[in-house]
């Protein structure tokens, strides 16, 4: 049986590893349309522990809303709602608020 | 027949941070110059909530919390220039961000405004 390449995060039956279930983006499926830079705790969930934004491939968002995010959050950072770099922003209880 | 251009009126969002040294008194006064900058300049106030005293996520000019000030309102497009003009000449304001709203935006805000003073609307 020709080994079969697995393309991009496609769940093919071939993959082992853990279950791969279909990633959806968030805002699509909740009909959320617009992205509120004011919130920090909506946005934590798209940074990663370093506070940088997390790709599409982690999160499933779509490219429309990926965009929206990304401005959302620089705009949350230039208004300190948001740290630029930081470590260990989601382990510890001491949030930025 | 001249042609009168009117300008269009917009709805944006403007935040800013106060220095947290500022008196109770002074910062009621910074937050009523800029009130009253816009009305005099015509400009719809839609909604101002005074967050208040929070930490900043990272220093700004060595401090660690700032007085955050958000309003929403109506305005020209010429008018935001000379508004932000006014937060740069001023030095109590660490930082500031305006935004022109889409109507995503408005809606949401509507939305937003509803929820914080309890009216229940059924359309959401």
């Amino acid at each position: 049986m020709a080994t079969q390449k697995v393309v991009g995060n496609a769940p093919s039956n071939a993959s082992v590893g853990p279950e791969v279930r279909k990633k959806y983006c968030r805002f699509k499926k909740f009909g959320i349309k617009y992205i509120d830079y004011k919130d920090p705790d909506f946005l934590l969930r798209f940074i990663n522990d370093q506070g940088k934004v997390l790709p599409r491939r982690i999160t499933g968002t779509s490219l429309k809303y990926q965009r929206r995010l990304a401005v959302a959050i620089k705009r949350a950072r230039h208004l300190a709602l948001l740290p630029f770099v930081t470590d260990g922003l989601k382990d510890d209880t001491t949030t930025i608020l | 027949m001249e042609i009168k251009f009117i300008e269009p009126i917009r709805m944006y969002e403007s935040t800013y941070i106060l220095t947290p040294d500022l008196s109770e008194e002074e910062i009621n006064q910074t937050i009523a110059k800029f009130n009253s900058y816009m009305e005099n300049a015509g400009v719809k106030i839609i909604n101002q909530e005074k967050w208040g005293f929070k930490k900043l996520a990272y220093p700004i000019q060595k401090k660690q919390s700032g007085y955050y000030v958000f309003t929403e309102f109506q305005a020209p497009a010429s008018f935001v220039k000379k508004f932000e003009q006014e937060y740069r000449y001023d030095v109590r304001i660490l930082r500031y961000l305006t935004v022109k709203l889409d109507k995503f935006a408005v809606a949401y805000n509507e939305r937003r405004r509803n929820k914080l003073n309890g009216v229940i609307d059924s359309s959401n």
